[in-house]
């Protein structure tokens, strides 16, 4: 949920303030805290769009581009997205954030019996070709960014992807897609894992090297310190293991003998906003310099380019309460001033019956109109890094920046973020802080609105999304169809030629593709992978 | 001395968001309870199975998925099945109320939504866990 720890008196006097970093709040700063922390105007901050870009990759920042809008969305089967799809970007939605349902992130097809009850329920289902062709009919895809919030088999989506944006007529070198792609963090925090670390690794660093040959506009890895952060962690750490995650992936495609200005630009973010306000704009701040430092001083990048953190600020999911749920939209708003404060340059925002289901299309298009008042009505575009220079902000900035950085020391001194995650330390890390969070708003020493304190008043009933079990039939008869009406021995070859590549590690891109042109199905795509690289064992971490 | 209950947390199904059971898991643990936990992507075969290698006393679910109900009829039926229906069953996560009377309907009545207090879900299953002892 993400709110300081309050030290009062018995007058309801704050006496201090910690956030969950850590870092304690003084009640007055001054010029004396910056050079207490050693803040430096010229080294720590510079201009927006210049080195180390505290302020902002852009000099105008804003002025020169509003923020891209791309709520999370996707539901039942192909038809029912690509509607939604469409009502979004009717309603002024300037991208598209792909949600799958979890047979599809687990690489399923609908009618395995380990997808039962699940097809279309968190997302849309997605077997072969011809899902992904229904899903963005209509859609400009020279336009348009897509994420695809997928990661075990983000590889599959990819090439899915681009076998649609073809047959539909937009060249690959014009479209833009953004796989989410980052499997260490689904070993983290949120599961959908199918593949061990190291050949998942591999494929990413497949789709990252065919991307910058391929798919020049593409985003091939989106690395999620957000969902490490709902799982529990502290904003601080949020960025540590981020970053080393993006590291682990760097370094795979160095191996294969890239430099690191040819593909690094790739790599986009995907960072929470909830928590403190303070906390959540010095963490972005912090993030943007610490990302440069990193790709500059590590990794001898030189194309400014290549330092430029770029990602979405967004979500808030676990600010978000199920009690008095309304409130999420008053939450929403100010996690979203966090992110505009912090200078996202693409954002989304969990609906405010998110904690329930998945939104209801009014409850989505609150929260794009949120986005849509702070750009026109209350300001954000008007003046780059507005909080820049300030005692408090760039004070606690480079306190963030320590935080981070000795968390990053720590997971390098374990051997990085494989070693990390293989023996289970970040997710015992995890554990641990989520557990002391909740224990924290149970006692009432966490303050949450509406859940241990105002907990009074009517009680507000929310409109549901309802899950609709005839997508599942719909899904599965098309699924049939697909399977009789394809060339069955041009998909056993693909799936053999897919074998064969992985097998002699060979980057299985373009081999993926013309398993997908063959509507081969994601089941099937996934099988061949199991056979070669097997599945991930969990550690015990208690 | 009273004997230690022995529990089951289990993540059934696809879903991989877990901070909820390891959460609960620790509280149960805390309050001196023996927990076992299954990991993630569990089949409600791997489950009962578990639970009858384990033999523990109580099976608690973490459901965020929505796929609540399906779930824990299939459960249901196989403990009935395997003979364990003796094992108590309790469910957390996102649980709309008014999927509750179809839960009870099953025969589950722990039913401990998220941002129920530890306390709380511990002195029901405490409780429970003595009256079938």
């Amino acid at each position: 949920m993400g709110v300081a720890r309050y030290v009062k008196n018995e007058k309801d006097e704050v006496l201090d303030v910690i956030l969950q970093s850590g870092i304690h709040i003084k009640p007055v700063y001054t010029q004396r805290d910056l050079e207490e922390v050693g803040f430096d105007p010229e080294k720590d901050l510079a201009l927006p769009g210049q080195y180390p870009y505290t302020r902002g990759i852009h000099p105008l920042g804003y002025r020169s581009r509003e923020w891209t809008t791309r709520q999370y969305t996707g539901f039942g089967t192909p038809k029912e997205t690509n509607e939604r799809f469409k009502l979004m970007i009717s309603h002024g939605q300037t991208g598209l954030n792909v949600a799958f349902d979890l047979p599809t992130q687990m690489g399923l097809d609908s009618d395995d019996p380990l997808a039962e009850g699940e097809v279309g329920r968190v997302g849309m289902a997605i077997d072969s070709l011809r899902d992904f062709e229904i899903a963005f009919e209509g859609i400009p895809l020279d336009r348009i960014g897509v994420g695809l919030t997928i990661n075990a088999v983000a590889s599959i989506m990819l090439a899915m992807f681009q076998a649609t944006a073809e047959k539909y007529g937009f060249r690959k070198d014009r479209i833009s897609a953004t796989p989410q792609n980052d499997i260490l963090k689904e070993m983290i925090g949120r599961g959908a894992w199918i593949f061990p670390v190291e050949p998942s690794v591999r494929l990413i660093g497949d789709t990252i090297e065919y991307a910058m040959k391929e798919l020049p506009r593409a985003n091939p890895v989106s690395v999620c310190g957000y969902h490490i952060r709902e799982s529990g962690c502290s904003p601080d750490q949020e960025i540590a293991y981020a970053f080393q995650i993006a590291n682990t992936y760097i370094e795979e495609v160095l191996r294969r003998g890239y430099g690191i200005d040819e593909f690094v630009r790739g790599f986009t973010f995907n960072l929470n906003v909830f928590g403190n306000l303070w906390e959540q704009v010095a963490k972005f701040r912090a993030a943007r310099k610490l990302w440069a430092v990193n790709l500059k001083e590590r990794y001898g990048a030189k194309d400014p380019r290549s330092l430029f953190l770029r990602g979405i600020f967004g979500g808030g999911g676990y600010g978000m309460t199920k009690a008095q749920p309304e409130n999420n939209i008053i939450r929403g708003a100010y996690y979203a001033l966090a992110a505009a404060l912090g200078g996202a340059q693409t954002t989304a925002l969990c609906s405010f019956d998110e904690a329930y289901t998945i939104p209801t299309p009014r409850a989505a298009l609150l929260s794009l109109r949120t986005f849509q008042i702070l750009m026109e009505e209350i300001g954000m575009r008007d003046t780059v890094d507005p909080l820049a220079g300030s005692y408090f902000i760039e004070t606690l900035t480079k306190q963030m920046e320590e935080k981070i950085l000795e968390e990053m020391k720590r997971v390098d001194e374990m051997g990085g973020m494989i070693k990390a995650v293989e023996t289970g330390y970040v997710q015992r890390e995890v554990a641990r802080q989520a557990y002391e969070f909740e224990k924290g708003v149970q006692k009432g020493e966490l303050i949450k609105v509406g859940v241990n304190k105002y907990t009074e008043g009517e009680e507000m009933e929310v409109e549901l999304h309802e899950y609709r079990p005839e997508s599942a039939e719909e899904q599965i008869a098309r699924l049939r169809e697909v399977k009789r009406e394809r060339d069955g021995r041009k998909v056993a070859q693909t799936l053999k030629d897919l074998e064969g590549a992985a097998r002699q590690k060979r980057n299985v891109m373009p081999y993926l593709l013309e398993c997908c042109k063959a509507y081969a199905t994601v089941g099937e795509m996934t099988k061949v992978f199991k056979e070669v690289y097997g599945e991930f064992k969990e550690p015990t971490i208690f | 001395m009273e004997k230690r209950i022995r529990i089951l947390v289990a993540k059934p199904g696809l879903d991989g968001h877990d901070r909820g059971a390891k959460v609960v898991a620790q509280a149960l643990r805390d309050a001196g309870m023996e927990v076992i936990y299954t990991g993630l992507h569990q089949t409600v075969d791997q489950i009962v199975s578990t639970a009858i290698q384990e033999d523990v006393d109580v099976i608690g679910l973490s459901i965020m998925s929505g796929a609540h109900l399906p779930i824990c009829e299939k459960l249901m039926k196989k403990m009935k099945e395997k003979g364990i229906e003796d094992v108590l069953v309790v469910v957390g996560g996102v649980i709309p109320k008014k999927d509750i009377p179809a839960l009870q309907r099953l025969g589950i009545e722990g039913i401990f939504p998220g941002g129920t207090p530890f306390e709380q879900s511990i002195r029901w299953i405490q409780e429970h866990v003595k009256a079938r002892a």
